[in-house]
């Protein structure tokens, strides 16, 4: 009787929760399954199972392979400053100099704006011959670069947007890392002789692992679902340079009619995701274990 | 917890401590130039802003014109009542579904809690931009598409903040539920007066966290809208964009006014905020 009634307010705390989670993304995410082996389109036209072939002709989709690999070339670049500058900002905020709360609103603030928002600022940044961007370049003499229209630059100002759009977070987690390490172990540090630099390369740096971990893990996930800044800054051009793979679903779904493709795509795209994560998860397993 | 000021003993104005403020100083103009030279920018006439775009004495003078424009003539207040509805939305049911979840994770033994808490556990790599699709055929088999709840449904659950709940509420004391049980209560009233007043901290992250991702989310709510009188502010900007074409000025004014409540959001809580991310590390984007 008592377990029964155990169940029973399980279920009634849980219950709201599991509607919208089954309806909202179980359901979806299976029905998404049935649709990658269909050749559903908007009409309709074309359901019906057809096997491997979505799956069959994504892997050999130039487009596809194309905007995987911007997808990943964004990942890197975007990363690694979004690590070692988080880094470097929260350490110097860190120092305890005067101003505080001025450079953690800084760095902060952009964070909360919505994609739309931030891409309106930028795009007036970049604008090739009315922004702020090209106007100092000028003053110095140097020429105007086409930030958004140069195929060799377009990925490099969507880094940037990105850089200065998102970094708030990360540094907030590094400050914080920061704020927890015992203040004794750099008075240890002092007395042993160890300068400032040699306590930041074997005290500090050492201690953030963990959150560098968090922050890595957290970043590459993120980046690799980029869409929205690219999306509305070069809507993937010049050439589909900037397109990712999250915006080659959406359009092959959206503006293609593709259904069953897109859907193949997402699910590709997802096994990457799932492989990337268990990676992460045995390298941060191994790590903590050594 | 916060380290404030010099160490004792150091010189507070070494010459490297004043090279590390410059250098800070310096990081942080550089971080807020965007913002202000997009204020400038909305606060000039038309004509300047166009033509003289880096003075910051435009000839014409400083001017509330392209927001009395925006706001007069474009959707911007129906779009912000859009957001504001379908977040508030959002918000109330993701907390309230998340924490009763969470309750019954932490402290209910019921029948086939494993395999759901599995199951949730699962889901938190699904990326939502990859179920768009289904997602989309959903809500017009629904009827739900250009509707507050097409919107708000897809949204207004997160899994992860139950696993962030069911952690917290893990840590309160058992004996203090165990006292008001012995005393009649039920599961819903001890979860009521109990629970809830000692989680008030991090149902305020949480509830602060999912406002701001629903306030900010571009991709769901532009797929499922596509009358304009029910977009959201970050969609309903977009089509301002093109629609504005060279009125940068107007642009820029659109943008200030989509990004001010936040900024109010973000003054208001500020600690809540930074605590929110700097022990659980959640967020979005």
């Amino acid at each position: 009787m008592r377990k029964r009634d155990e169940t029973l307010a399980g279920w009634a705390f849980a219950t709201p929760f599991a509607v919208l989670f089954v309806l909202f993304l179980v359901v979806p995410a299976v029905y998404g399954l049935y649709l990658s082996f269909t050749g559903e389109t908007l009409t309709g036209a074309g359901s019906g199972l057809i096997g491997f072939a979505n799956y069959g002709e994504a892997l050999t989709d130039p487009d596809m392979w194309k905007s995987l690999g911007n997808t990943l070339w964004f990942t890197v670049l975007s990363t690694i400053p979004l690590v070692v500058l988080s880094l470097a900002l929260a350490l110097l905020v860190n120092l305890g100099l005067p101003g505080r709360w001025l450079w953690r609103l800084s760095f902060f603030m952009p964070y909360l704006l919505a994609s739309t928002v931030v891409v309106m600022f930028w795009s007036w940044m970049y604008n090739p011959t009315l922004g702020l961007i090209n106007g100092v370049l000028a003053k110095f003499g140097a020429a105007p670069v086409a930030w958004l229209q140069d195929p060799k630059v377009a990925m490099l100002s969507v880094v940037i947007t990105t850089l200065w759009w998102t970094i708030g977070f990360n540094f907030l987690l590094y400050l914080a890392a920061l704020q927890n390490i015992p203040e004794q172990q750099f008075e240890a540090a002092a007395i042993d002789g160890a300068g400032k630099w040699r306590q930041l390369f074997s005290i500090v740096i050492p201690q953030l692992t963990p959150t560098t971990m968090l922050i890595l893990t957290l970043q590459i996930l993120a980046s690799l679902k980029v869409f929205d800044q690219i999306y509305m800054l070069t809507n993937g051009g010049p050439a589909g340079k900037t397109r990712s793979i999250v915006q080659y679903i959406y359009e092959s779904g959206f503006t293609g009619y593709r259904f069953g493709y897109s859907s193949a795509i997402s699910y590709l795209f997802f096994a990457l995701i799932v492989v990337v994560s268990l990676a992460q998860y045995k390298l941060i397993n191994r790590r903590s274990a050594a | 917890m916060i380290k404030q000021g010099h160490k004792p003993g150091e010189n507070p104005w070494s010459l490297s401590r004043i090279a590390a403020l410059l250098v800070l100083a310096f990081l942080a103009a550089t971080w807020l130039v965007p913002f202000a030279w997009s204020v400038l920018t909305s606060l000039k006439s038309e004509a300047d802003a166009g033509a003289s775009t880096l003075s910051l004495n435009p000839p014409d003078g400083l001017s509330f014109a392209a927001y009395r424009k925006v706001l007069s003539a474009g959707d911007i207040p129906s779009w912000a009542w859009n957001s504001l509805i379908t977040s508030v939305a959002i918000t109330v049911i993701t907390v309230a579904t998340s924490a009763l979840a969470g309750y019954a994770f932490s402290r209910v033994n019921f029948k086939g809690k494993r395999w759901l808490y599995a199951a949730i556990i699962a889901a938190i790599i699904i990326p939502p931009q990859l179920l768009i699709v289904p997602l989309f055929r959903q809500m017009l088999a629904f009827n739900l598409v250009d509707t507050y709840w097409g919107i708000i449904l897809p949204q207004a659950f997160a899994p992860a903040m139950v696993l962030i709940l069911k952690r917290f509420f893990d840590q309160i004391p058992l004996e203090l539920e165990e006292a008001a049980r012995v005393d009649g209560a039920s599961r819903l009233r001890v979860f009521w007066s109990v629970v809830l007043p000692l989680s008030r901290p991090i149902l305020a992250a949480v509830a602060i966290f999912v406002f701001i991702g629903a306030w900010n989310n571009f991709l769901w709510p532009f797929i499922v809208t596509t009358d304009a009188h029910l977009m959201t502010l970050p969609v309903g900007l977009q089509t301002v964009k093109s629609a504005y074409g060279l009125q940068y000025a107007q642009n820029m004014a659109s943008a200030i006014l989509a990004a001010l409540p936040l900024v109010v959001v973000f003054l208001f809580f500020q600690r809540q905020i930074i605590k929110g991310i700097a022990t659980t590390g959640f967020g979005g984007q």
